[in-house]
């Protein structure tokens, strides 16, 4: 990785800041922070999705294991909210790394391994719903306690900025893996995973690697939410909405780019809002405008094409 | 607890009985799988659009669900065919990972356009049978329920001769098998999707029709048996018919035993063990069909 | 509503210049300006229209009772947004509707959507009126801004445990042991715990506590379970279509104990389920949220939802008694000024007499009213109908059941 491919990224991070410090909307402010929180999942989900070809439907388990841990930590055991978030990563990748033993050692790939995950989203969810440290069905409240000290801030532009800056590290991290050996491994799983092999790539531990960063940033975004809400329930932690939220925004961004998906969440989420304003004395219409533009973006990808002009041109002055 | 012989017996009855609707729900599934290798996430809400369809058809042409199963399966392969033909295929240009979006976006406008044309209420169906019940010794088996399991098993026999007999089911396996060597004899690929496409969704009618005596519609009414489906097409070995029968059967049996013994709550964890545990064990299917 | 869309869309455009600019609404009247969140779509929306109509109905009443005559007669108008079934969804709508400048915000339904959208609107010391949402959490967090008129869950559960042993009492006692059946959620698992602590105190022998989840497919095995444990009484709290499936079954395998006693469910106190289970419904009692069949308004506001081929479900008169205590407050504050109102609202005393709620006198502590409490209904002939305390009851309790 070269400071030149990461200029984007710093790129980004420079139009957030000034977005934090110009837009006084908190409509927009709330929008964005939310966005990039998806996009943090949906980060995650690209490392081991869209470079790695390993397709998760229960992206969920890491978010809702970032969630929790960090929310248990700081209501429970009174942690300050900077080490129960880092915590609450480490659990996620950890939660990540065990899974993926399980799953890659039993060899399922594909459609397998997508509800496999699923399965165990699932598990945790009821389970989380069921016991007592979680707080069961009640949910988990975080007490409001406003202060930087307490990673809780009294505006929302404070919380845009650390959201950028922990997504601009996930796209570090993201682009770094990309131009790294591992990253090529991993492409070259996701490409033909019997080739790889033979090529010397040790694919248990590629795979395993990837799923426990994977799982870490996703459990961050879980970690974040938590933070920015202030509460969350089996539902909101482990439900089916954020496994398909991680893997809807890099598809339609770009899955394996390091840009698609926070592209992507741009996208859904500024579709969903944007149709909100159709809502008339029917409900369900703008949600009918969504579904239908959805289609659409997929069939019309234009906000692709940028990126496929950029990569002609690297292509034409690149070595 | 110990629960006498009577109540298990009735308990596992219930079970086959409920199982073989999961498995009819699944049969869909399974087909579009094991053709198109996409997950489609639009199944729950069109077996929803299919229940719809069923309380329309009762309440606007006084036509009973079971009379309303072929028309309701004929207009619902159409439906199916044309999405398929229409939407789906040019909408994801290809792309395995596209269609997995298009049925996503599929599901959000059929779950709405319900909501917006049927507004939110939970709406049931009152049938002078739907109550009945026949006793078999202790055993109280419900007749909705037994009439759902004979027409499933027919059905899928039916599917299995369909698949096995005729030239139309051999394309069909043909496709499914090698994509691009079908193509090359001539076969078209792409209608052959739709058929596929149109079966699944004709099987989604005739389950909503054999649910809606003893069930409920409402918008989201489909999702309830998403995941069981998903879990059931994955024992039963994707893409295989009598898989996802046995599938049905076996998880049925499965909740209903579970629910009983440690509750229909955590009684549901029961089935994503088993569903883990068999796909780290056994990853071609519990009753091992095909990869 | 075309200018709210207007003014979203504006707000949306991100552009702050935009929204410091007068909006044409603003200039054109001098509404005051009330938010509405309830979720119309997604897993809750069938709770969430029936709680805007309440909305609707309320300031439909207020505006051609002449306005905020404090105010000069100033007309209300409602702001609506739509939570999307999901506590991020509440927080963007208490986001826009702040960028709007509305003066208080009423609604929510769900306890978590609650949590997250009255601690939103707190940062602009908005006041939020929970419509709904039973969590106790939502009025213990010191959030000054935050009132609930109904019982919180504390209540609903001591209320409903104390009314069944007052009901049980007077018919003799004839009932000893219960079965619990709940939906596995915030209220039915809470209200489960406290059952199994508080029954057997109270003389009740608790034989079985079944947890199902929502969405149930099938409520076979519990009905089994049931009949294989024959209690005298069955408590259940759940969904509507999970209790519709659950009491058709009981139906259908003849199960019929003395007495089915609900307690904050979806369909004991829903006239379409007693309109479509007619045999399966009646003589059902329910604790729940319920409106005061004494008060006149309470008919004809009863005939106004029917009339729109809606039906009378308990979200219309919290919500619609929720908006009217946003009224209520407003006439007392005198001004549109939000700490004036949050003043207001907290001083809310027994005069406040504009809702339809079987409550005792109204009193705020910590954002919570004390008068606030469920009553017993009991499905009778086709009908609803209060019977228990005997203060709002018009009707007698038919329990226990026999034959």
């Amino acid at each position: 990785m070269t400071i030149r491919e990461a200029l984007p990224i710093l790129g980004f991070l420079v139009v957030a800041v000034l977005v934090s410090l110009f837009v006084t909307s908190n409509v927009v402010l709330n929008f964005l922070v939310f966005t990039l929180i998806l996009a943090i999942a949906a980060q995650g989900w690209n490392l081991l999705g869209g470079y790695g070809g390993q397709y998760s439907f229960g992206h969920a388990a890491f978010f809702g294991m970032g969630a929790y841990v960090s929310a248990i930590l700081q209501q429970r055991f009174g942690v300050n909210a900077y080490p129960a978030v880092a915590f609450g990563m480490v659990a996620a990748a950890l939660l990540g790394y065990a899974i993926g033993a399980m799953v890659f050692r039993a060899g399922l790939r594909g459609s397998y391994f997508a509800l496999v995950t699923l399965a165990f989203a699932e598990v945790l969810r009821i389970l989380a719903n069921a016991i007592e440290i979680t707080g069961g069905a009640a949910g988990l409240l975080i007490s409001l306690n406003l202060g930087a000290g307490n990673l809780q801030f009294a505006n929302r532009s404070s919380f845009l900025i650390l959201a950028a800056v922990l997504l601009a590290l996930a796209m570090l991290m993201t682009l770094a893996v990309e131009k790294s050996r591992i990253g090529a491994q991993l492409v070259a799983v996701r490409e033909n995973e019997a080739a790889a092999a033979a090529l010397g790539v040790d694919i248990l531990a590629v795979k395993l690697r990837a799923i426990s960063l994977s799982a870490g940033l996703t459990g961050a975004a879980g970690a974040l939410y938590a933070q920015y809400f202030l509460y969350i329930d089996s539902n909101i932690a482990f439900g089916t909405w954020i496994s398909v939220e991680a893997l809807l925004a890099p598809i339609i961004g770009g899955a394996g780019t390091v840009f698609g998906p926070l592209i992507g969440a741009l996208i859904l989420q500024g579709l969903s809002e944007g149709t909100k304003m159709l809502i008339g004395k029917i409900p369900g219409v703008d949600l009918i405008i969504f579904g239908a533009l959805l289609i659409l973006v997929v069939r019309f990808p234009l906000h692709r094409i940028p990126g496929v002009i950029a990569a002609r041109w690297r292509g034409k002055g690149a070595p | 607890m110990g629960y006498p012989p009577e109540i298990l017996l009735e308990a596992v009855a219930n079970g086959l009985l409920m199982g073989a609707v999961y498995g009819l729900v699944a049969l869909g599934l399974t087909l579009v799988y094991g053709v198109l290798h996409i997950i489609n996430f639009a199944h729950g809400a069109l077996l929803t659009l299919a229940m719809y369809a069923a309380f329309v058809a009762h309440g606007a042409f006084g036509l009973d669900p079971y009379a309303a199963m072929i028309p309701l399966a004929g207009l619902f392969f159409v439906l199916g065919y044309l999405v398929q033909r229409l939407v789906i295929g040019p909408a994801s240009r290809g792309d395995d990972s596209n269609m997995l979006l298009v049925t996503l976006g599929l599901s959000i406008i059929i779950e709405n356009a319900m909501l917006a044309i049927f507004r939110s209420d939970t709406m049931t169906l009152r049938l002078p049978y739907a109550m009945s019940m026949v006793e078999l010794g202790d055993v109280l088996l419900s007749v909705p329920r037994l009439i759902g399991f004979g027409v499933t098993l027919l059905l899928a026999a039916l599917l299995f001769v369909l698949m096995t007999r005729t030239d139309t089911g051999r394309a069909i396996r043909a496709v499914a098998k090698e994509r691009t060597g079908a193509a090359l004899v001539g076969i078209d690929v792409a209608h052959i999707y739709a058929v596929t496409f149109g079966i699944g969704t004709a099987c989604l009618a005739i389950a909503a029709c054999l649910l809606l005596p003893s069930f409920y519609v409402s918008p989201r009414v489909g999702n309830a048996f998403v995941l069981v489906a998903f879990t059931i097409v994955v024992l039963g070995g994707m893409g295989s018919v009598t898989g996802a029968l046995l599938g049905g059967l076996f998880i049925g049996v499965v909740e209903s035993l579970s629910g009983l013994y440690f509750g229909d709550s955590l009684g549901q964890i029961g089935i994503f063990l088993i569903f883990i545990l068999v796909l780290l064990l056994r990853p071609t299917g519990l009753f091992g069909a095909r990869a | 509503m075309s200018h709210f869309s207007l003014s979203r869309r504006q707000a949306l455009m991100a552009a702050p210049v935009l929204l410091a600019a007068p909006t044409i609404a603003r200039a054109q009247s001098r509404a005051i300006k009330l938010g509405i969140i309830q979720p119309v779509t997604g897993a809750l929306a069938q709770d969430g229209e029936y709680g805007r109509l309440g909305a609707e109905l309320a300031i439909a009443d207020i505006n051609a009772g002449g306005g905020i005559k404090a105010l000069g007669g100033a007309p209300i108008e409602m702001v609506f947004g739509d939570a999307r079934s999901t506590p991020d969804g509440g927080v963007a709508e208490v986001e826009k509707m702040q960028a709007e400048g509305v003066l208080a915000i009423v609604g929510g339904f769900a306890s978590p959507i609650c949590l997250a959208a009255s601690q939103a609107a707190s940062r602009y010391d908005l006041p939020y009126i929970v419509d709904v949402g039973v969590s106790d959490q939502i009025v213990s967090r010191g959030l000054a801004n935050t009132f609930r008129f109904g019982p919180g869950f504390g209540t609903v559960t001591a209320t409903a445990l104390d009314n069944l042993v007052a009901i049980n009492d007077a018919a003799g006692k004839p009932s000893r042991t219960a079965v619990i059946v709940h939906e596995d959620g915030l209220f039915g698992s809470g209200m489960a715990r406290l059952l199994n602590a508080e029954l057997p105190k109270r003389g009740f022998q608790v034989l079985e506590t079944i947890a199902h989840p929502t969405p149930s497919r099938d409520m076979s095995n519990v009905a089994l379970r049931i009949r294989a444990l024959n209690p005298d009484l069955i408590i259940p709290s759940s969904y509507y279509a999970e209790f519709v499936l659950l009491s058709q079954t009981l139906q259908q395998r003849r199960i019929r104990p003395k007495g089915i006693y609900c307690i904050l469910n979806g369909a004991a106190s829903n006239f379409r389920f007693v309109r479509e289970f007619p045999e399966a419904a009646n003589l059902v009692m329910d604790c729940n949220h319920w409106a005061d069949p004494r008060k006149p308004k309470t008919a004809e506001l009863r005939r106004r939802v029917e009339a729109q081929g809606r039906f009378w479900l308990y979200n219309v008169p919290l919500n619609y008694s929720a908006v009217m205590l946003f009224a209520d407050a407003l006439e007392r504050a005198g001004r549109a000024d939000r700490g004036a109102l949050i003043q207001a609202l907290a001083a809310t005393g027994a005069g406040f007499d504009r809702h339809i709620m079987p409550y005792g006198p109204t009193q705020f502590v910590n954002g919570q009213n004390q008068g606030g409490k469920p009553v017993n209904t009991q499905v009778q002939n086709g009908d609803i109908k209060v019977i228990f305390p005997r203060d709002f009851a018009d009707a007698q309790p038919i329990y226990p059941v026999t034959g």
